[in-house]
C-alpha cells in the first residue's frame, strides 16, 4: 500500500521520515509531538497517534510502496512505537480493570470465556445489517472491516513460535483453516476480498486507509500489540478466543443482510464460511488454546483474560461508533475520505 | 498418529457441539458423502443449527444444556 495521508503533526513527520532512504534521521520532532499529544488525548480516538501506530506496525507486515524495508527494525522508530504502545496498553488496562481470579481447568476457562463473549453489550451492527442497512452502509461496514480482514489471522500468527504443547497445536489448527486449509483462493482474507469486489469495492490492502477512523485502527493495532510482544502471548490467545466466540451468529446475520440486498453466494461466501468455521474455532480456541495455555502455565491466566476483556471493550466502542453514525444519518467513515 | 491411538476422536463440548478430529467420513442416510471443506468439524448436538449436520453456534441462543 501507499503511505496514508497524515492526520496531524506526528504522522506528518513520521511519513516524511519514512519517505527518506537516510536511516539516521533526527527523531526529536517525533518524540516532541508524542510528548505534546499524549497527556491530553484519549489515544483510542486519536487519529494522529493511531495512524502512527498502524504505520509502524505495518512495517512488520507488508510494508509500504516506496518505503525502505530497513525501517522495520530502526531503533529510533521502535522507541517511538514503544512510547505509543505504553500509553495504548495502559488505556486498555484501565478500561478492562482488574481481572477476577482465573479458573484452573481448560473446561472452566472455556466456559468463562463463553460467558464473557455472551455478556458483551453495545449496539449490534450485525442485527442492523441483517434487517435495515442500505448498500452504502454495507459498503462502509466492509471498508471498516477491510483494514483487518484483508490480512485476517496474520496478527495471531505472530504467537505461534511463542507457544508450546496443546495451545500451540490448537492455534496452528485454527490458523491453517483461516488460511484456507491449503486450498488456493480460499484464505479467509481472499474470501473477504471476493465479498468486497461483489460490492464494487477496491480489494487492495489499505486502499481505503484514509477513510478508516482511529477507533477502527485502534482495534487492529491492539491485535498487533498483543501479537508482536511475547509477554502478551496470553492476551493474543484470549483475543482470538473471544473473536471466534462472537463470530458465527453475527456472520449468519451479515450473510442474511447481503442476501436481503440481492447478493448471491459469491458475495455471501465469506460470511457463510465463518458461520461454520468459527463454530469449530470457538471450541478449539476456548478449550485447547486459551484453556490449554493456562493449564500449562497458570501465570498466563490474567494475560489471557486481559486480551479477552480488551476485545469485548473495543468491539463495543467500534459497534457504537458505527451505529451512532448511522443513527445520525452520516457515514461511519472519515468525512470526505472515501475516494483515494 | 501412532498405531495405538484411534484414527478419529470426538470431543463432547459441554453446552455445545461434538468436535470431531482425525480420519473419518460423514455420510447422509443414502450413504452419500456430506460436503465438507475442513478437517476438524463441529457437529450439531442441540438440534437448532441451520447448517446441520454442522454446528452454527445456535446452542448459545437456545440455552442448550444450560441447567445441566
Amino acid at each position: 500500500m501507499k503511505l496514508p495521508a497524515h492526520r496531524g503533526p506526528a504522522s506528518a513527520l513520521l511519513f516524511e521520515i519514512l519517505g527518506q532512504d537516510d536511516l539516521s534521521p533526527d527523531l526529536q520532532g517525533l518524540n516532541e509531538a508524542a510528548t505534546l499529544a499524549l497527556p491530553d488525548t484519549d489515544i483510542l480516538y486519536d487519529e494522529d497517534l493511531q495512524l502512527c501506530l498502524f504505520a509502524l506496525y505495518e512495517l512488520h507486515y507488508a510494508g509500504f510502496d516506496e518505503v525502505s524495508d530497513r525501517w522495520e527494525w530502526h531503533p529510533g522508530l521502535l522507541a517511538f512505537r514503544a512510547r505509543l504502545e505504553a500509553a495504548f496498553e495502559s488505556r486498555l488496562r484501565e478500561a478492562v480493570g482488574s481481572i477476577p481470579k482465573v479458573p484452573g481447568t481448560a473446561e472452566e476457562i472455556a466456559m468463562e470465556l463463553f460467558e464473557l463473549a455472551n455478556s458483551s453489550e453495545g449496539p449490534s451492527v450485525a442485527d442492523f445489517v441483517s434487517r435495515h442497512a442500505s448498500i452504502e452502509q454495507v459498503q462502509q461496514f466492509l471498508i471498516q472491516k477491510s483494514i483487518y480482514q484483508l490480512k485476517e489471522a496474520d496478527p495471531h500468527t505472530w504467537a505461534i513460535p511463542r507457544l508450546t504443547g496443546r495451545g500451540k497445536s490448537a492455534l496452528v489448527e485454527i490458523q491453517f483453516d483461516e488460511y484456507g486449509s491449503g486450498r488456493p483462493g480460499k484464505m479467509h482474507s481472499e474470501l473477504f476480498a471476493q465479498t468486497m469486489a461483489g460490492l464494487g469495492l477496491d480489494t487492495g490492502f489499505g486502499a481505503y486507509i484514509n477513510a478508516i477512523p482511529a477507533i477502527t485502527l485502534a482495534s487492529v493495532n491492539m491485535m498487533s500489540l498483543f501479537g508482536l510482544h511475547r509477554r502478551l502471548r496470553g492476551a493474543i490467545a484470549g483475543h482470538l478466543a473471544i473473536y471466534e466466540m462472537t463470530s458465527s451468529i453475527p456472520s449468519s446475520r451479515y450473510a442474511r443482510g447481503l442476501r436481503r440486498l440481492g447478493f448471491g453466494t459469491e458475495v455471501t461466501e465469506y460470511f457463510d464460511e465463518h458461520v461454520e468455521a468459527d463454530a469449530v474455532h470457538e471450541q478449539i480456541a476456548g478449550r485447547d488454546l486459551a484453556g490449554g495455555l493456562i493449564e500449562a502455565d497458570p501465570q498466563l491466566g490474567p494475560a489471557v483474560f486481559f486480551g479477552a476483556r480488551a476485545v469485548c471493550f473495543m468491539d463495543e466502542l467500534l459497534g457504537r461508533w458505527q451505529m451512532d453514525a448511522w443513527d445520525q444519518g452520516r457515514s461511519s467513515l472519515r468525512a470526505g475520505e472515501l475516494s483515494r | 498418529m501412532s498405531a495405538s491411538e484411534p484414527e478419529a476422536s470426538i470431543v463432547v463440548c459441554p453446552r455445545g457441539p461434538l468436535l470431531v478430529r482425525g480420519d473419518f467420513e460423514i455420510l447422509d442416510a443414502a450413504g452419500q458423502p456430506v460436503p465438507r471443506t475442513r478437517g476438524t468439524v463441529a457437529l450439531c448436538r442441540c438440534g437448532a443449527s441451520a447448517i446441520k449436520p454442522y454446528c452454527d453456534g445456535s446452542h448459545k441462543l437456545n440455552g442448550f444444556e444450560k441447567n445441566s
